[in-house]
């Protein structure tokens, strides 16, 4: 029961921010929401480690973390530096 | 101490679901980085923290993960919002004060 409830909250979070990478004015805007779609799906892969109850996946969130960071930052200063 | 996880699991998820509105309705790209930034960041310290408290045996990696992600989420999204400022995007009509008003005309004119 739990769990639908848990899911069915982080699948709002993850449609509304894929409506706006979709429709996004700017690429800053696209950028953005899949920076935040990154963090919302770093969480659940900790929180599928949970259910499956194996440890493993504990690895996978942190690389997970470490790419989206390096994604985002390689980005901005890519778009700052075309202008 | 189940009751505390499920708690602690809930209120992540629903800041997930308040930060993806908050992406979504905002009108402008820096009020978009402040919303979808915090809650996100706040969501995750307390889904983790729940399944922490649920699995104690997981706890250093969980907070390593903790760490990691409430340092490099704020740095991510303050470099985003600085690269839209520098190039230029639009502003929102109602915005009432702007305080780095004059600090990146050198390097808009020397990109020009």
């Amino acid at each position: 029961m739990i769990n639908y409830i848990v899911f069915g909250l982080i699948g709002i979070g993850i449609f509304f921010s894929l409506i706006r990478l979709i429709k996004g004015p700017s690429s800053f805007d696209r950028v953005l929401s899949l920076d935040v779609m990154n963090i919302i799906i770093s969480g659940t892969i900790v929180f599928i480690a949970y259910i499956f109850n194996n440890e493993l996946y504990l690895d996978i969130a942190i690389v997970y973390a470490i790419l989206a960071f390096l994604e985002t930052v390689v980005f901005a200063r890519y778009l700052e530096g075309r202008s | 101490m189940i009751i505390i996880t499920y708690i602690l699991m809930v209120i992540g998820a629903f800041f997930y679901a308040i930060g993806g509105l908050g992406i979504y309705r905002m009108p402008d790209l820096f009020n978009r980085a402040q919303a979808g930034t915090k809650a996100t960041t706040l969501g995750t310290l307390s889904l983790l923290l729940g399944i922490g408290v649920a699995n104690p045996a997981w706890l250093p990696k969980i907070f390593i993960i903790i760490i990691f992600i409430a340092v490099t989420n704020p740095v991510g999204s303050s470099a985003l919002a600085r690269a839209g400022y520098v190039t230029g995007v639009a502003k929102y009509e109602g915005t009432v004060i702007d305080e780095m008003q004059g600090y990146f005309v050198e390097e808009c004119e020397i990109d020009e």
